[in-house]
């Protein structure tokens, strides 16, 4: 359709209006804030040992939560889309549930089935000295539960696409299950699965709902780095606070351009 | 952008007779199995604790903690807001998806990257970046920290990814003839959109604003620093767990699981291919 010149600027002038007001300037401004205050003074907070142990924390929740999310996401993909078989609706919306429900309220159903006082299980855990809530295992938990979908819901559509051609095919010249989907499937889905995986660090990284609730916010010791950011503000240290926040914004902006690179290698 | 075009739709695997390669019916058992069994420790009993706690002191109990008025008006607001957010979605998320796909202009494919970055920015980085360019201390002079205008800003910044995304790749492969045999038989441009382009995109819109939605009704991280007195269900349901209140945080809670199951199903009715998520 042939759009009017002066209706199509304004168009396109409205809508980058919008986005720098909304996007960019926003994140422009965490940039000079944090070297409005000298960036070494800033950046005190984040070296500091309780900053540093955040950035830990953080850095073992996506460790052992985005291996895990992306084994069952591969599973869980290839279940959905080669099997047949009652109960795949309901199976599809339990796996979805992370991405339409509150944070606050995974917590909270966490702390109801782990916590030390509340949990259904937790109790017993406790008596034997296992602590979930309030502790790493809790947190991590968390994670898993909120960044669950993204891999499932990256390789579906892959897989859905590729067919089972060539996987046939595989099997015909004699190749069992596991060779298949080492040397067929896996390659196949390589670019949906490392997508699936991007975009679950990016979400376990800056996990803030879920994990405020089953921490308990020990700093030094509970805290991951997005917990972190909001004590800084809450002790009125903003200097700290923006720096913790920069380096998070990095790791997004990193993590936008790998999703890019990925884009552009999923065309070819 | 996720999820590649659909080309073609799905194979047509179930007609197919059952190919050799599949695992036998003892291995597809135990992997299925397995996977639900995952789900049902990691996603389903979870919840199931939350809907017993919620019920815990009867139908009347889960009652009152709902229609407690401070409840009631945290659940009203957050719905209020909420829609207000996914109305102006559904319009400029569809505009700019409509200027990164028919318009062209230096530097589009680092916006068209941009948008992306409420998806990888941690929501409570997301809610400093606004306090810090329209809060108390605001380079520009604009202050609305602690107010309604701030919540739905931030809402509007961690819901944007969803409308653009949903509607972009419907876009690209909406068939231009219809437009043009439109042009060709005297239809101005505001008709060619509203009559052609615009029911081609209603399905994608829809989706993308239902998970808008569901997004917004439940952000919690974006605004804790900004939302001040503003009643959210998040922070109040929040406020509840740190009060030692957890009958009442969980009431609420299963308001929200339920308007998500609600979501998920009404999605469930649009294509869901080649949506962000």
């Amino acid at each position: 359709m042939s759009v009017p010149p002066l209706s199509r600027y304004g168009l396109r002038f409205g809508v980058l209006f919008y986005l720098s007001a909304l996007l960019i300037f926003p994140v422009a401004m965490i940039f000079i804030r944090t070297f409005e205050d000298g960036f070494l003074q800033s950046f005190e907070a984040v070296t500091s040992p309780e900053g540093l142990a955040a950035l830990k924390l953080t850095l073992i929740t996506v460790l052992i939560a985005v291996p895990a999310n992306t084994i069952f996401g591969i599973g869980a993909a290839l279940v959905l889309v080669r099997q047949r078989f009652r109960g795949k609706a309901i199976l599809n919306t339990l796996i979805d549930i992370p991405f339409a429900i509150s944070p606050v309220v995974i917590g909270l159903a966490l702390v109801l089935l782990y916590g030390p006082r509340d949990g259904i299980v937790g109790e017993w855990f406790y008596d034997h000295g296992i602590r979930i809530i309030f502790s790493t295992p809790g947190i991590v938990i968390a994670c898993m539960f909120v960044s669950l979908p993204f891999v499932v819901r990256e390789v579906v559509p892959v897989l859905q696409e590729i067919g089972d051609e060539q996987e046939q095919a595989a099997s015909t010249l004699g190749a069992n299950w596991w060779q298949t989907f080492w040397r067929v499937t896996l390659p196949a889905i390589r670019w949906g699965v490392t997508y699936g995986v991007v975009l679950s660090t990016a979400r376990v990284l800056g996990e803030f709902g879920a994990v405020s609730v089953v921490s308990g916010r020990i700093s030094g010791q509970t805290e991951t780095l997005p917990l972190f950011v909001r004590k800084q503000f809450e002790v009125f240290n903003e200097g700290g606070g923006y720096a913790a926040s920069m380096v998070l914004a990095v790791l997004a902006l990193l993590t936008l351009i790998v999703m890019n690179l990925i884009n552009t290698r999923k065309e070819v | 952008m996720s999820g590649s075009a659909p080309i073609g739709g799905a194979p047509p695997t179930a007609a197919l007779p059952r190919p050799a390669f599949r695992p036998r019916l003892g291995s597809a058992l135990l992997s299925r199995g397995l996977v639900t069994t995952w789900l049902s420790i990691m996603v389903l009993i979870p919840l199931v604790a939350l809907v017993l706690k919620s019920f815990e002191g009867g139908l009347a109990g889960f009652w009152d903690a709902v229609s407690a008025p401070q409840a009631l008006e945290a659940l009203q607001v957050t719905v209020l807001i909420a829609l207000v957010v996914t109305v102006i979605n559904c319009v400029l998320g569809t505009a700019i998806a409509w200027v990164l796909v028919r318009d062209e202009f230096p530097g589009k494919r680092l916006i068209n990257s941009l948008i992306d970055l409420p998806f990888a920015l941690p929501t409570i980085v997301a809610g400093i970046t606004l306090l810090a360019l329209y809060g108390n201390d605001s380079p520009i002079g604009v202050d609305i920290a602690y107010t309604s205008t701030a919540v739905a800003l931030a809402l509007l910044f961690v819901t944007l990814p969803f409308v653009v995304r949903a509607v972009q790749p419907t876009l690209i492969e909406l068939d231009r003839d219809m437009e043009e045999a439109a042009a060709s038989l005297g239809a101005g441009s505001l008709t060619i959109f509203r009559r052609i382009v615009l029911p081609n995109l209603r399905p994608a819109i829809l989706a993308g604003a239902a998970l808008a939605f569901a997004r917004a009704i439940g952000e919690f991280g974006s605004l804790i620093l900004l939302a001040g007195n503003t009643q959210i269900a998040s922070i109040y349901i929040f406020a509840k767990i740190e009060s030692g209140d957890a009958g009442g945080a969980a009431a609420v809670s299963v308001v929200l699981l339920v308007a998500a199951v609600l979501i998920l199903l009404v999605i469930g009715r649009f294509a869901r291919r080649g949506l962000p998520v």
